[in-house]
C-alpha cells in the first residue's frame, strides 16, 4: 500500500514535468505564431487583437499556469488552425473527441492479438524438440521483426484488400454508424501493428521459458513426480510470464506509437493522423495536448504494470 | 598470452556470418549509389510511366517514369548516411555522459537518471516527431532530432557498465598508482565495455533506420525530390492496385537493411558469450 502511494506521487510529479516540457518546448520556436496564422499582409492592429485573444501577451509562466489549470478543468484550449464557425476557434477537446476512440480501439485490438497469439506461440516454440521447427520459427521471427509497420500495412492492404478482397482499402466505417463494420476494418491495421510485436513477444517468452527450464526447481518438480505437462504450465510458464508482463508494458507504448504510422496507411481518422497534420501545420495547442495525452497513457500504463507485477509475484509483495 | 586465450573462445556463428554478409551488401549498395546508379534517379520520362519490372528497369518505374532501382540505391545511401550520423552522435554523447555519471555518481547522476527514465519509456519515433516539430523540417534537423531521441538509451547502457567497473580491483589499483580520472575512464574502463556497447550500437542502427524511414513515410523526414525509402513507400501506396511493384523494392530494401543489422547484433552477442 505504501508502495502504491509512493508510485502515485511519482506518477503525478512525472506528469507535471512532462506537461511543463510539452508546453515550454513550443515556446522557444523561432517565428511568430500570429504572423503564421494571419499571413504577412495583416495589419499590426489585427495581429495585436489575435495576440490578445490567444493570450500570447502574458508571460510564459503565467500562460503555463493557465494552460495547466485549464487542462485539469477539462478545457484543452483552442486550435490555431481549425475554426468552428466564422469567428470562433475550434476547441481542441472537440477536435480530439471523436478521433480518440479510433486510436484506442486500434491499440487495444492489436494488444489482444499480440497476447492471444504470442503466448501460445512462445510456449510451442520453447517446447519444440524439432530442430527444424525451431530454426524455421527463428528465421520467421527475425524477419517479422525487421518489417516496419507501414510496409506491413501496405502488404496487408495489397494481399487482403486488393487480391483477396477481404476489405475495401480506404473504406473506413465510422464506429458510430456501424460498429461491426468498424471492427472488421480495424482488424487489418491491427494485424499490421501486431505481427512484429507478436514475433518479439513470442521470442521473449521462449527465451524466458528456456532459462526457467534450466532452474533447480524444475528438476525438483520432475523428481517429485510431476508430469511434464504440470511442470510446463504450473511451474515454468508461471515464472516465465513474469518478465513478459514488463515486456508487454513496453509493447503497449510501442503499439500506440505504431498506430500513429499505421493510421496514415489505412486512412483511419485517429489522433495519430491529427498529430501529424498538426505538426505540419504548426498547430501547437493541438500538438501539446496530444503529446501530453500520449505521454500520460504511456506513463500510467508503466505504473499499472509495475503495480500489477508486484501483485502477481508473491516474492516481491511479501518483502 | 591471456588475450589469445579469450580470442580462441570466441566462435563464429551463423548469425554473425549472415549479418556481416547482408550488412556488407547494404553498405556496398550505399557506396555504389553515391557514385553510380543505372539511371539518373531524378530523370522523369512520360513514356516510361509505371513500366513493370523488365531487364532495362529491374524494379520497374514509378509515377514519373523514374527508374525505381536507381531511386532505391539513392534511398539506401540516404538512409545509411543518416543512420550512421545519428548513431555516431548519440553513441558519443552516450559514452561521455554515461561514463561521467556512472563513474562519479552523485546529484548530477541522479538528475540525469530521472531524466532518461522519463524519456526512455517514451516511443522514440514520437519523441523525434515532437523535437522535429519544434525544430522544423530538413535532413539536418531530422538527424539532430533522432540523435536526441536515441541518446538516453545509450547513456543508460554506458552508465550501468561503468558502475560495474568503477569498484573493480584493477581500477582501484590504477587509482592508487596515480592514474588520472580521464585516463581511467577512457583507457582503463572503456575498452572493457566495448563488446557490450558494440551490440547496442548495431541495434541502434536498426532503430535509426526504422525511425528515419517512418518519419519520411509520414512526410516529416527527408524531403522530395531527394529519394528516400520511406517517402517512396508513401508515394507507392497510392498506386498499389495499378503498380504494386512500386512498393515492393523500397519496402524490401528496408527489411533487408534492418534484418542485416539485427542478425549482426545477435551474432556479436553470441560471439561475446
Amino acid at each position: 500500500m505504501k508502495y502504491i502511494c509512493k508510485k502515485i506521487i511519482t506518477l503525478i510529479m512525472t506528469l507535471f514535468l512532462v506537461s511543463a516540457a510539452a508546453f515550454l518546448a513550443f515556446q522557444v520556436i523561432p517565428g511568430d505564431v500570429v504572423t503564421s496564422i494571419l499571413g504577412t499582409e495583416a495589419t499590426p492592429e489585427m495581429e495585436e487583437l489575435l495576440r490578445e485573444e490567444l493570450g500570447l501577451n502574458d508571460p510564459p509562466v503565467e500562460r503555463y499556469m493557465n494552460w495547466v489549470s485549464g487542462v485539469l478543468k477539462g478545457d484543452l484550449g483552442v486550435s490555431y488552425r481549425y475554426s468552428k464557425s466564422m469567428n470562433e476557434r475550434m476547441p481542441v477537446a472537440e477536435l480530439i473527441g471523436d478521433k480518440l476512440p479510433v486510436t484506442l480501439w486500434l491499440a487495444f485490438y492489436s494488444l489482444i492479438l499480440i497476447i492471444v497469439i504470442s503466448i501460445p506461440l512462445g510456449v510451442l516454440w520453447a517446447r519444440s524438440k524439432n530442430h527444424y521447427l525451431d530454426a524455421a520459427l527463428n528465421v520467421i521471427s527475425q524477419t517479422a521483426m525487421a518489417v516496419p509497420a507501414f510496409f506491413l500495412g501496405i502488404l496487408v492492404t495489397y494481399l487482403f484488400g486488393i487480391i483477396l478482397k477481404c476489405f475495401t482499402p480506404g473504406g473506413y466505417v465510422s464506429y458510430r454508424e456501424d460498429f461491426a463494420g468498424f471492427m472488421h476494418y480495424l482488424l487489418f491495421p491491427a494485424i499490421s501493428i501486431a505481427i512484429p510485436k507478436i514475433a518479439m513477444t513470442a521470442r521473449f517468452l521462449r527465451n524466458s521459458m528456456l532459462t526457467e527450464m534450466r532452474s533447480d526447481y524444475v528438476r525438483t518438480a520432475y523428481s517429485k513426480g510431476c508430469t511434464n505437462r504440470r511442470v510446463m504450465y504450473a511451474h515454468v510458464l508461471r515464472n516465465a510470464l513474469m518478465p513478459v508482463v514488463t515486456f508487454l508494458g513496453m509493447i503497449i507504448a510501442e503499439t500506440i506509437a505504431g498506430s500513429i504510422v499505421v493510421e496514415q496507411v489505412f486512412g483511419l481518422p485517429g489522433v495519430g493522423r491529427l498529430l501529424i497534420s498538426s505538426i505540419s501545420t504548426r498547430d501547437f495547442p493541438v500538438v501539446e495536448i496530444l503529446v501530453l495525452y500520449i505521454t500520460s497513457v504511456v506513463i500510467i500504463v508503466y505504473a499499472l504494470i509495475d503495480i500489477l507485477y508486484r501483485m502477481i509475484d508473491p516474492r516481491i509483495s511479501s518483502k | 598470452m591471456k588475450q589469445k586465450n579469450t580470442r580462441e573462445k570466441k566462435k563464429w556463428n551463423n548469425y554473425l556470418v549472415a549479418g556481416l554478409v547482408m550488412t556488407g551488401i547494404t553498405l556496398a549498395i550505399a557506396v555504389i549509389g553515391a557514385f553510380w546508379t543505372p539511371y539518373d534517379a531524378t530523370a522523369m520520362s512520360a513514356s516510361l510511366k509505371f513500366a513493370p519490372p523488365s531487364f532495362a528497369h529491374w524494379f520497374g518505374t514509378d509515377n514519373f517514369g523514374r527508374d525505381i532501382l536507381s531511386r532505391v540505391m539513392e534511398g539506401v545511401e540516404t538512409t545509411v548516411v543518416i543512420s550512421v550520423l545519428v548513431v555516431a552522435a548519440s553513441a558519443l554523447v552516450g559514452v561521455l555522459v554515461g561514463a561521467l555519471t556512472g563513474y562519479f555518481g552523485g546529484l548530477i547522476d541522479e538528475i540525469t537518471m530521472r531524466f532518461t527514465d522519463a524519456v526512455n519509456g517514451f516511443p522514440s519515433i514520437l519523441l523525434a516527431l515532437v523535437i522535429l516539430s519544434v525544430l522544423g523540417g530538413g535532413v539536418e534537423k531530422l538527424i539532430l532530432a533522432l540523435s536526441i531521441a536515441f541518446c538516453p538509451s545509450y547513456i543508460r547502457i554506458v552508465r550501468s557498465e561503468f558502475i560495474k567497473y568503477r569498484d573493480a580491483d584493477f581500477i582501484a589499483r590504477a587509482r592508487l598508482m596515480g592514474v588520472g580520472w580521464a585516463r581511467i575512464l577512457f583507457v582503463h574502463i572503456l575498452p572493457n565495455i566495448f563488446s557490450t556497447f558494440l551490440v547496442s550500437i548495431v541495434i541502434g542502427f536498426n532503430n535509426a533506420i526504422l525511425a528515419e524511414s517512418g518519419m519520411s513515410f509520414l512526410g516529416i523526414g527527408v524531403q522530395p525530390p531527394a529519394a528516400s525509402l520511406g517517402k517512396m513507400l508513401s508515394d507507392a501506396q497510392g498506386y498499389l492496385s495499378s503498380a504494386p511493384w512500386y512498393a515492393l523494392a523500397p519496402g524490401l530494401a528496408i527489411v533487408w537493411i534492418v534484418l542485416g543489422f539485427s542478425l549482426l547484433g545477435e551474432g556479436i552477442r553470441r560471439w561475446n558469450n
